[in-house]
């Protein structure tokens, strides 16, 4: 009672102590520094002159002696939702706040609804005068948000207890919402957030995220950055993830005949290199870090583009480009990779070509790369997710492109992926977290560093799209198509 | 870098037309003693520029007197496959460069690995 009658909402003339805000649907009071809803961040250099209530101080106290926080929060701000009213899913800035958020729920209860990026949705009630603590995953990956409506559903058993709710659908009520305060107490970040979910976090994203290229040049320099530099850092802790052949690339080396040359265009780590030891085998790749790896593994393999493969033409049996031509990113340099294939491909050669597939489910099977992740969530989940996304995604780039009216409109900004997650766009940047443990190379990133990340550059190929690009060169043959494990693949032949 | 892998490599310099074969220049060569395999020899003699074979052997002193053009039969000759293999798949360069013989544009060799990479727009 005390803390609900310490919120003074009445307004006074020149009140520059707190701030005090009626949004649309709620309303709001700060204390210590203000949140911008505009900026979604707070003016750190202008701390509000009152500080906290001192009406806050016991229950902070408790949060520290009970071990939710360790800093006493040095930021508030109280919402009152009066029935009917709610908050839109989201998450606190990362950039704006420290980990852990306390929550205080005062005057009545109401549901929670937490989201993760692949779709989980999870309730939650918030019972009256009690307290939530949003730490780790909660605070930073999963958004938060309360769904404006005039009565929940809620469990009977927890109408006084607090808890997530659950399938279980013999044991409901209908709770009538009535106003409810809350005081959310944050803790001002001074350094930028280091957080395991950059895909989320504003202080990990790319300095300015590069936009879908639409000249050569650009794309070289996209490429150059997103592509062959992260690859160049990262290729020992990747050759370590690189181990097993996949079952249909390995079928179609060992399909060769013998005394067939072959050519691994973005070899890798080499793991392709020895498959078919009747073959003579070379490969090459961007990245001198990997080859180097093949050399070790005691394989022919010299550092080079994919555009631009010295070898003398018609001289192989066989090709393959295997996860190779979704980091180009421009359809005519897509065009160009398979071009220069065929060029190394004598008549009758044959090329297998795989690349990341946009359809990360296909004919109701998940990829593995989904399901690593996403057990458990439902498909209706994650394509209401995605639908979602877009819409809100549609509607800032709507806003942005008001923003920049001198005349132009500026191309898309490539999205950064959460990984394990359905694609929401063809152009992407896909994170890397590299592991310092297994990098025990001289490799760019010291130890003293935890857990950099690292952004590729990927187009994701949709059904159909890389039998199109293939067939737009003159003397190919389409053998096969095929999907396999979240990629699109086709089986090439050169008839002239 | 294997001598079969030259083999099969080129000058790609925009605008260059006669790059091949490319000019080994050689600062370390190492010889890895391999398991003989007549058919896998045998196979890919039809693949080879031979004439470049015989060049690049001889940059490396490492000729083995080979005749300038593949002996008839070949198939069955033990000790001409025995020398074709040393040359094919033993020897190595292990530091040096490539040098496209029409431009100039050398490429380094670096623990056994050459680095082919051309610079933006060359």
């Amino acid at each position: 009672m005390q803390l609900l009658q310490a919120v003074d909402w009445m307004p006074h003339e020149g009140d520059d102590v707190t701030v005090q805000k009626a949004l649309k649907h709620r309303r709001v009071k700060h204390y210590g520094y203000e949140f911008c809803y505009d900026s979604n961040n707070v003016d750190k250099d202008k701390p509000l002159p009152g500080g906290l209530p001192v009406e806050c101080e016991a229950v902070l106290q408790r949060c520290v002696a009970d071990g939710h926080i360790s800093v006493l929060p040095d930021q508030l701000t109280v919402n009152q939702y009066r029935s009917g009213q709610g908050i839109p899913p989201h998450v606190d800035t990362h950039s704006a706040f420290e980990d852990t958020i306390l929550s205080l729920s005062l005057g009545a209860k109401t549901v929670m609804d937490f989201k993760h990026p692949d779709g989980r949705c999870v309730a939650v009630v918030l019972p009256e005068r009690s307290l939530l603590v949003m730490k780790g995953e909660s605070r930073y990956l999963w958004t938060h948000g309360i769904t404006p409506r005039k009565t929940d559903v809620v469990p009977v058993s927890e109408t006084r207890g607090s808890g997530v709710m659950t399938s279980d659908l013999s044991n409901l009520t209908l709770s009538r919402r009535e106003t409810r305060t809350s005081l959310t107490f944050r803790k001002i970040r001074r350094h930028p957030c280091k957080c395991s979910y950059p895909s989320v976090c504003d202080s990990q994203l790319p300095g300015s995220p590069p936009t879908v290229p639409a000249a050569d040049a650009e794309a070289w320099h996209l490429e150059s950055q997103y592509v062959h530099q992260v690859y160049e850092q990262i290729s020992s802790h990747f050759s370590s993830t690189r181990h097993s052949p996949w079952p249909q690339v390995r079928d179609f080396l060992l399909s060769l005949p013998a005394g067939s040359v072959l050519a691994d265009v973005g070899c890798g780590n080499g793991k392709y290199l020895g498959i078919n030891p009747e073959v003579m085998s070379v490969g090459c790749d961007r990245s001198a870090n990997l080859v180097q790896i093949c050399k070790g593994r005691g394989y022919e393999a010299f550092v080079s583009d994919a555009l631009s493969v010295p070898m003398r033409s018609g001289i192989c049996d066989a090709c393959i480009s295997i996860a190779v031509i979704h980091h180009f990113s421009t359809t005519e340099r897509r065009r160009a990779a398979v071009r220069e294939l065929l060029r190394l491909l004598k008549a009758g050669g044959r090329a297998l070509v795989y690349v990341w597939a946009m359809e990360q489910e296909y004919k109701n099977q998940k990829s593995k790369y989904l399901k690593e992740r996403t057990a458990g969530s439902s498909l209706e989940k994650v394509e209401e997710l995605i639908s979602e996304e877009n819409k809100s995604r549609q509607q800032k780039e709507g806003n942005k492109c008001a923003d920049d009216t001198d005349g132009h409109v500026m191309p898309p900004r490539i999205k950064v992926h959460t990984n394990r997650t359905a694609f929401l766009s063809q152009d992407l940047l896909v994170p890397w977290h590299l592991k310092a443990n297994v990098d025990n190379n001289k490799d760019a990133v010291s130890a003293a560093t935890e857990a950099p990340v690292f952004h590729r550059y990927y187009h994701v190929f949709q059904q159909g799209e890389l039998e199109d690009l293939c067939l737009a060169e003159a003397g190919v043959k389409l053998l096969r198509s095929y999907h396999d494990q979240g990629n699109w693949c086709v089986e090439l032949e050169k008839t002239q | 870098m294997k001598l079969l892998t030259h083999n099969m490599l080129t000058s790609h310099v925009k605008g260059v037309i006669k790059g091949y074969p490319l000019i080994i220049k050689a600062t370390e060569v190492k010889v890895n003693e391999l398991d003989f395999n007549a058919q896998f020899v045998s196979r890919m003699i039809p693949k080879l520029e031979w004439s470049a074979l015989i060049q690049a052997a001889e940059w490396l002193g490492h000729s083995q007197n080979l005749p300038d053009a593949v002996v008839e039969n070949y198939e069955n000759n033990e000790e001409f496959l025995r020398k074709v293999h040393r040359v094919l798949l033993e020897i190595e360069v292990i530091e040096g460069s490539l040098q496209c013989p029409e431009s100039g544009r050398e490429f380094p060799i670096s623990k056994g690995v050459p680095n082919m990479l051309l610079n933006e727009g060359e």
